[in-house]
C-alpha cells in the first residue's frame, strides 16, 4: 500500500516507562477514510499508543508517519492536522461552552471568517445550540464529551483520536457518540478510537485488540470472527449461572458469564453438547438450553485473552 | 508567532481568574494584605517610649536637652528621679524602657568644650526597641550639641548609629518601599507558578499540548493577564505607601511604573520557569516559595545590609533581582532617584528576565514525559 493512502503507518512501535515496557514493537496501518478500533483491556497501552501518534509522548523506538509526517522528528506538524480528544475530560470545567469553543478555535488558528460557521456547528454536533452560555462543568457526561469532540475538531482535521471517547457515559449518549464518529468519517475524515466496550468493536472498520503492550489480533470485525474463532461458541441457559460456570470449569469446559447466560468455548460440539448437560445434571443444575450460536467479537476477544 | 493564540491564552486566562474568588483573592488581596501586615509588624519605629530622667545638673542647659529628646515625639517621659535606686527601679519593673541620667558637670562640661558623657540605659529585653531607642536617642543628643556649639565644628557628643536618607528617623517610611519590592518578588513568581502546574493538575494540558500551540505563545498568553494583575498590585501597593504609611515620593511615578514592569516581567516569568520543574501546585508554590521569599527577604538588602554580608554572600545577592528592585524602589520614594542612577539596576533586571524568559521557554516541553 503507497505511503499516500495511508494516515497512520508505524513500525515497531514501542514505549518503556522504566523497564516496563507499556507499548510493545507495535505495527500499525490505518487506511485514510477509516474508523479503526484500537480495542483492548484496562492498562493494554492505548492511551500511550495514542499519546506516541499524536506527539505527546516520544515513543522510546520504532519509526512511522502521521499523515505522512515523522512522527519522531515532526510531531508539531502532526499537531496541525490531527485532532485529539484525551480519556480524561480535559476542557476548561470554569468556563462556559462557548468560551470552550472559542479558545480552541483561537489555539488552531480557525480564519476569522470560518469562526463563526465553525462554532455554530459544533454547538449543534454538541447538542448545546441552546445551552451555549452553560457553565461546562454543568452539562451532563454524554453532553461534556461532544463538547470535547467538537472542541477537538475545530480545524476540520484530516485524521482524529479519540481516547475511549464513550467511557462512562450512558448507553444512549454512547449510540450518540458512534454515529457522529459514522458521519465524520462519512465525510472523509480518519478515526482512530479506542475502546474498552467489546460491543462498540462492530462500529469499526478495522479493529485491532492489544494485550500487554501486543498487538494480538487485526482485521475487520467479520475476518476476526472467522479467522479467529476456529472453536465453537455454545451458550448455555441454566438456573444457577454461578455455579454452573464453577462446576463446568472445574470439569475442563472453558466457560464465561454474558449476562445472564453461559457462553462456553469448545473444539469438539458433538462431545461438548451432551458432556455439558452431564456434568450440570450431576451437579443438580438444571439446564434449560444448550446451542450453537454465532460468535460475538466479545467471544472472539475472550478467547484470544486467555489464549494470549 | 500566531497573535490570535497568545489573545486566546489570556483571554481564557482572564475569565478564570474572574471566575475564581481564590485566584482573585490571592491576586489582589494577598499582596494588600502583606504589605499592610508587614508595614505595622516589621515596623521599626518607636513610639512614645517610656522614659526616666536623672538629671543631676539641673542646669537650663540640660534642661534644654530634656526638652529636645522629649519634642523629639520618640519618648515620653514618665518621672524625674533624684535617686539612682529609683531609675534603676522603673527599668526593673518595666515602667520606663529607656533612662537618661545626666551627669552634675554637663552644662560646666560643655560650657568649656570637654567630651561629655550621658548615661542611657535602654530596656534590652526587647533588642529591637533598644536598638531603635539607642538610635533615637544619639540623633536627638547630636541635634543638640550641633545647637549648643552653634556650628563651630566642635563634636561633643559623638551619636553611635548613623541614619541615612531619613534625617526624620521614620523607620516605617525607609522600610515601606523596600518591602513592596519583596512582597511583589514573591507574588509574581507565585501567580504564574500555579497557573500552569494547575494545568497539568487538570489535566488540561494534555490537551493544550496536543494544539499547534508554541512554547512562547503559550508563555507570552499566559504573562499577560498577571502581568496586568501584578501591574495592579503595584499602584496598589503604591497607593498605600503613600496614603496610609505616608513614604512621600520623591522620584518620578512613571519612572517607578516603568522599572516596576521590567522587574514584573522577569518575576512572572521566573514563576513559568519553576512550573515547567514543577507539575503540582503544591510543588509549584513551595519552591516559587523558597526562591523568591527568603533570598527576597535577607539577601535583598532590605532586612540586612548587603555590606555586611560575608563575601560569598554578597556575591549571591547578584543574582538576586529583587535586590535591584528593592534599590530601584527606595532611591526613587527616598531620594528621588532618576533613570541616570539607577541604569545599572534596570539593564540587570532587563537581563534576569530576558535570561529567565527564555529559559523557561527552553524548558516547557510539549511533551508529557
Ligand atoms: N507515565 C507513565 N509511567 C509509568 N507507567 C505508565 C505511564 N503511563 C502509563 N503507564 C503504564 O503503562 C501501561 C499502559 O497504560 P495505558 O494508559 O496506555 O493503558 P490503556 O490501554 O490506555 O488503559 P486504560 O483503559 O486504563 O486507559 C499501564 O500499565 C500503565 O500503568
Ligand atoms: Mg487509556
Amino acid at each position: 500500500m503507497s505511503p499516500g493512502t495511508l494516515a497512520v503507518k508505524v513500525r515497531g512501535l514501542s514505549k518503556l516507562f522504566g523497564d516496563f515496557t507499556a507499548v510493545d514493537a507495535i505495527d500499525l496501518s490505518i487506511k485514510k477514510g477509516e474508523i479503526f478500533g484500537f480495542l483492548g483491556p484496562n492498562g493494554a497501552g492505548k492511551s500511550t499508543t495514542i499519546k506516541m501518534l499524536c506527539g505527546l509522548l516520544l515513543p522510546t523506538s520504532g519509526n512511522g508517519t502521521v499523515n505522512g509526517l515523522d512522527i519522531m522528528k515532526e510531531s508539531e506538524e502532526i499537531k496541525k492536522k490531527i485532532g485529539y480528544m484525551s480519556q480524561k475530560f480535559s476542557l476548561y470545567d470554569d468556563l462556559s461552552v462557548e468560551q470552550n469553543i472559542d479558545f480552541f478555535s483561537g489555539i488552531y488558528g480557525v480564519s476569522q471568517t470560518k469562526k463563526i460557521e465553525r462554532k455554530e456547528w459544533a454547538l449543534d454536533m454538541a447538542g448545546l445550540l441552546d445551552r451555549r452560555k452553560t457553565v461546562t462543568r454543568d452539562l451532563p457526561g454524554g453532553f461534556k464529551q461532544r463538547l470535547a469532540l467538537g472542541c477537538a475538531i475545530l480545524h476540520a482535521p484530516p485524521l482524529v483520536f479519540l481516547d475511549e471517547p464513550t467511557s462512562g457515559v450512558d448507553p444512549i449518549s454512547r449510540r450518540n457518540f458512534w454515529n457522529l464518529i459514522n458521519e465524520m468519517s462519512k465525510a472523509g475524515t480518519t478515526v482512530f478510537v479506542t475502546t474498552h466496550y467489546m460491543d462498540e468493536a462492530d462500529y469499526c472498520n478495522r479493529l485491532a485488540l492489544i494485550y500487554r503492550g501486543r498487538v494480538i489480533a487485526e482485521g475487520t470485525p467479520n475476518d476476526l470472527k472467522q479467522k479467529y474463532m476456529t472453536s465453537y461458541v455454545l451458550e448455555i441457559e441454566t438456573d444457577r449461572v454461578v455455579e454452573a460456570m464453577e462446576t463446568l470449569n472445574r470439569s475442563g469446559i472453558e466457560t464465561a458469564i454474558f449476562g445472564s447466560l453461559l457462553h462456553a468455548t469448545v473444539d469438539n460440539m458433538e462431545k461438548a453438547m451432551p458432556r455439558i448437560r452431564e456434568v450440570l445434571g450431576e451437579a443438580g443444575i438444571r439446564t434449560e438450553r444448550v446451542e450453537r450460536i454465532v460468535p460475538s467479537l466479545e467471544d472472539v476477544f475472550v478467547s484470544l485473552i486467555e489464549a494470549a | 508567532m500566531k497573535l490570535v493564540r497568545i489573545k486566546a491564552i489570556a483571554k481564557k486566562e482572564f475569565i478564570q481568574i474572574w471566575r475564581d474568588p481564590l485566584s482573585l483573592a490571592m491576586a489582589f488581596l494577598m499582596p494588600v494584605m502583606l504589605l499592610f501586615i508587614f508595614g505595622y509588624a516589621i515596623t521599626l519605629d518607636v513610639n512614645n517610649l517610656k522614659t526616666v530622667i536623672h538629671d543631676l545638673d539641673r542646669s537650663s542647659l540640660s534642661r534644654e536637652l530634656i526638652a529636645g529628646i522629649s519634642a523629639s515625639g520618640y519618648f515620653k517621659i514618665v518621672d524625674y528621679v533624684t535617686d539612682q535606686k529609683d531609675l534603676d527601679r522603673y527599668l526593673d519593673s518595666g515602667k520606663a524602657l529607656a533612662a537618661i541620667a545626666i551627669p552634675a558637670d554637663f552644662s560646666e562640661s560643655m560650657a568649656r568644650g570637654r567630651d561629655v558623657q550621658l548615661q542611657v540605659i535602654v530596656d534590652g529585653s526587647d533588642s529591637n526597641t533598644a536598638t531603635i531607642g539607642l538610635g533615637y536617642i544619639s540623633a536627638a543628643v547630636e541635634k543638640f550639641s550641633r545647637k549648643v556649639s552653634r556650628g563651630k565644628g566642635q563634636q561633643l557628643i559623638d551619636p553611635r548609629i548613623r541614619v541615612w536618607y531619613n534625617p526624620e528617623l521614620k523607620s516605617r517610611v525607609f522600610i515601606i518601599p523596600g518591602l513592596i519590592a519583596v512582597i511583589m518578588a514573591v507574588i509574581a513568581a507565585l501567580l504564574t507558578s500555579l497557573t500552569i502546574a494547575r494545568e497539568w493538575e487538570r489535566g488540561t494540558m494534555e490537551q493544550l499540548i496536543a494544539t499547534p500551540i508554541k512554547a512562547h505563545e503559550l508563555i507570552l498568553g499566559k504573562l499577560l493577564p498577571y502581568f496586568t494583575i501584578g501591574f495592579i498590585d503595584i499602584i496598589l501597593s503604591v497607593l498605600l505607601a503613600l496614603f496610609l504609611f505616608n513614604v512621600p515620593l520623591k522620584g518620578n511615578i512613571f519612572l517607578l511604573m516603568i522599572l516596576s514592569g521590567i522587574f514584573l516581567f522577569g518575576g512572572l516569568s521566573l514563576g513559568i520557569l519553576i512550573s515547567t520543574v514543577a507539575k503540582s501546585q503544591l510543588v509549584a508554590s513551595q519552591i516559587s516559595m523558597v526562591v523568591t521569599f527568603l533570598p527576597a527577604f535577607l539577601l535583598s538588602g532590605f532586612m540586612y545590609a548587603i555590606s555586611n554580608m560575608p563575601a560569598a554572600l554578597q556575591f549571591i545577592t547578584h543574582i538576586i533581582p529583587a535586590r535591584y528592585f528593592v534599590t530601584i524602589l527606595k532611591g526613587i520614594f527616598l531620594k528621588g532617584s532618576t533613570l541616570n542612577l539607577l541604569i545599572t539596576e534596570t539593564v540587570l533586571l532587563a537581563i534576569f528576565g530576558l535570561i529567565v524568559f527564555g529559559m523557561a521557554n527552553m524548558k516547557f516541553k510539549k511533551r508529557i514525559a
